[in-house]
């Protein structure tokens, strides 16, 4: 492999199609470390990744966090919402202060769209974006089609339907993007008061209710619909919501009988993913989390391997 | 201080009075006392007679600026009296229209007499303070509208908050035309525009930037026409935006509704593409819209519908800009900008410079009350001396202003105020060369 270095995974919108298949091909490899006895390599020993979130995240900080820790790096977290930031420092001045300590990889999750560009902007470490605001969360969509590709040998030709909350989900976003460019036929289904007015440039058919979305799906993505949403004048209750719109045994029979389901997570149970469903033989939940950790274990490769590296050494 | 101003062998364009014409124009003791092929002979320059070799170079009346920020008191890291009324004089211009949302804002007359006593004593423009319409901005109670106007205030707005309670804008309407000051109106509902970052579009969408819908902004306009239809009231709609701004203040004209309206250059030159990448420089309230909304401006200020080109010159300094987007504040400076600008729709045929010249002096003049710069003998010289052909680029030029917050600060640009008269007197001159 001597291709150039990854030096930075901002959105799906700016990845190739080739760089895509590189990091999912990638990532196979490191699913096999990830299962072994010894889940350790020392790809990346003496190299810094430095983790900086500034929104709370449990599953994609660990995810990311142990990525590194298998490939040997060191791993440095920062949580910003708990430190600097309530002093008043500006993103402008953490970011010279990282870039001053030399990392070769910084993963950021930040609530604002565009923070990871400022960043990959200003400091020499490769970026990788862990979701910035209602843009992009390019490695969660690696980690589902990752996923997909594992369960259903290939990705193109596939019928995926994403549904929830489209407007705000950036999840959605570079799931439907990657996906796309992968080959799937794409559809996007949600209460219209919770899908883009515009989604032209997702290229993707958008559907107001989700039985239409699912009929004859290869792959069901649920979203997780934010609490903080309903009850006012964007959804009445959880209880319409899940009657309308949430994923149960009757609605999924429309999809294909080998379909599976996903959920980035986390879950609202018996809201978007009725119990039995998020729990039953078609879910690949707990999938898509494992499939999370060696995805990342490509990306920080990709990012920080030395020229010349191949994922064995 | 010299006692005679003699332009020689200008290009003359007042076309409020149908002058356009290359010829001599001499300025005595403040005063446009001949203009006229030759009316330079008999003056001869020595301490008392200062001859400026015009060379074709045009001679306009002065300009005149609506809708600026000067950001005194309260922001002067931004910019400031003296800085601001610098800028305008460096962009043309003789008079500039302060908005109030300063700090403390100005809501009374102790701001208002401040912000004049700092213009009295700054070289550059003329300042007219606009005054809030409702105290602190906050939409609750009416300032003392009669008190303001005695101590300077030519119109009123809430500039950068609306006001959307619609009793308080009928309300403000009518006691507003009880001392004939014009109301002038952000249009934009806040409930629709909360968290707002960029226009709403297939931009906002791909980079999940939350929307500032156009409906927002016309809502807003549809109700107040109505409403100064209902009362008779002075109303200006503040730097509109869309298409479909446009639409319902032509309907309104073509019905005889008292109102008028200006648009800034940068919604006549850019739209949301301009965003991409996150561009801080380009996030402004109202936000940069689309193409089609960008061609209805155009049409619609060329044919009079909007009557004035403002340029919302609003500092911001690099903390504010250089951060993420959802944190930058809006804003761009164009006091120093503007013309060249404009000049630039000119050229390409875009504009004619007779409306140019009357939505950049007389037409802003006439609606805030403030005696219109001419070119006619007998008349205070309050004039702008252009080189059309001169070719310069923001970026290495000094300005006059403390901000750099503008996405055209490396274009080129053709044409620039080389000399501004304000009130007979010279506050800005790069023509010494040509003396």
């Amino acid at each position: 492999m001597s291709e150039e270095r990854l030096t930075r995974l901002l959105g799906i919108e700016d990845l190739s199609r080739s760089t895509a298949e590189r990091i999912l091909d990638t990532a196979e490899v490191f699913l096999d470390v990830t299962r072994r006895p010894v889940r350790k390599v020392p790809t990346l020993r003496g190299k810094t990744v430095i983790n900086v979130f500034y929104e709370a995240s449990t599953r994609t900080r660990t995810s990311f966090e142990l990525a590194g820790k298998r490939l040997s790096a060191d791993v440095v977290n920062i949580s910003v919402a708990t430190s600097s930031t309530k002093k008043g420092e500006t993103l402008r001045d953490t970011v010279a202060t990282l870039d001053a300590m030399r990392a070769d990889v910084i993963v950021i999750r930040h609530a604002a769209s565009g923070a990871p560009q400022y960043l990959a902007d200003r400091v020499r470490a490769a970026v990788v974006n862990a979701g910035d605001g209602m843009h992009e969360h390019p490695t969660q969509a690696l980690l589902d089609a990752f996923t997909i590709r594992q369960k259903k040998g290939s990705i193109a030709g596939l019928t995926v339907a994403i549904c929830g909350d489209i407007a705000h989900s950036r999840v959605a976003r570079s799931n439907a993007q990657l996906l796309r460019v992968l080959g799937a036929d794409v559809r996007l289904a949600g209460p219209r008061t919770l899908l883009p007015r515009h989604t032209r440039f997702l290229g993707c058919p958008v559907y107001d209710r989700i039985e239409p979305a699912i009929e004859g799906a290869d792959v069901v993505m649920m979203l997780r619909i934010q609490q903080e949403r309903l009850g006012g004048a964007v959804f009445p209750t959880l209880r319409e919501y899940a009657r309308v719109f949430g994923l149960n045994r009757t609605r999924l029979e429309r999809a294909h009988p080998d379909s599976i389901v996903m959920h980035p997570g986390p879950m609202n149970r018996g809201v978007e993913i009725a119990d039995d469903i998020a729990d039953g033989p078609r879910s690949v939940i707990l999938d898509q989390v494992e499939s999370g950790v060696a995805i990342r274990m490509a990306i920080l490769y990709l990012c920080a391997r030395e020229p010349g590296q191949t994922v064995g050494a | 201080m010299t006692d005679a101003l003699v332009f020689r062998d200008v290009r003359a364009i007042d076309p409020a009075v149908g002058r356009d014409e290359r010829c001599d124009v001499v300025v005595e003791r403040g005063l446009l006392t001949r203009i006229g092929p030759g009316a330079s002979q008999g003056f001869t320059p020595n301490d008392r007679v200062r001859v400026v070799d015009g060379g074709g170079c045009w001679l306009l009346p002065a300009l005149v600026d609506q809708h600026v920020h000067l950001r005194e008191p309260g922001y002067e890291y931004k910019e400031d009296i003296a800085s601001g009324l610098a800028a305008a004089a460096a962009g043309g211009y003789a008079h500039v229209c302060a908005m109030p949302n300063t700090n403390p804002v100005n809501d009374t007359r102790a701001v208002t007499e401040l912000m004049l006593a700092r213009g009295a004593e700054c070289t550059g423009a003329r300042l007219h303070p606009i005054v809030a319409i409702t105290r602190g901005l906050e939409g609750k109670q009416l300032t003392e509208l009669a008190e303001l106007k005695a101590a300077g205030a030519v119109g009123a707005s809430d500039d950068g908050r609306c006001v959307t309670s619609s009793t308080m804008m009928l309300r403000a309407l009518e006691y507003a035309r009880n001392f004939n000051l014009p109301i002038i109106q952000h249009a934009e509902d806040h409930e629709l525009t909360q968290g707002a970052l960029m226009h709403e579009g297939e931009i906002s969408a791909r980079l999940g930037l939350r929307g500032w819908p156009r409906v927002a902004e016309d809502a807003i306009i549809a109700r107040d026409v109505l409403f100064a239809e209902y009362v008779g009231a002075r109303y200006h709609a503040a730097h509109i935006s869309t298409a479909g701004a446009v639409r319902i203040l032509r309907e309104a004209k073509a019905r005889g509704i008292s109102v008028t309206c200006e648009v800034t250059p940068h919604h006549l030159l850019l739209t949301d593409q301009a965003v991409l990448g996150y561009d801080t420089a380009c996030k402004v309230n109202p936000p940069l819209r689309e193409a089609e909304d960008m061609a209805a401006l155009r049409s619609a200020l060329a044919d009079g519908t909007i009557d004035v080109i403002a340029t919302d010159h609003a500092p911001q300094s690099s903390l504010e800009k250089d951060c993420e987007f959802a944190e930058a504040a809006p804003g761009l400076v164009g006091l120093e900008l503007c013309l060249p600008l404009m000049l630039g729709l000119v050229r390409e045929g875009t504009l004619s410079l007779g409306r140019l010249l009357d939505a950049m002096s007389t037409q802003p003049a006439r609606i805030m009350g403030i005696s219109a710069p001419t070119l006619q003998e007998r008349a205070l010289a309050e004039l702008t001396l252009v080189d059309p052909e001169l070719a310069w680029t923001p970026a290495t030029t000094r300005l006059a202003t403390k901000s750099r917050n503008t996405p055209f600060l490396d274009r080129t640009l053709v044409g620039r105020a080389v000399m501004t008269l304000v009130g007979g007197t010279v506050v800005h001159d790069l023509a010494g060369g040509r003396a």
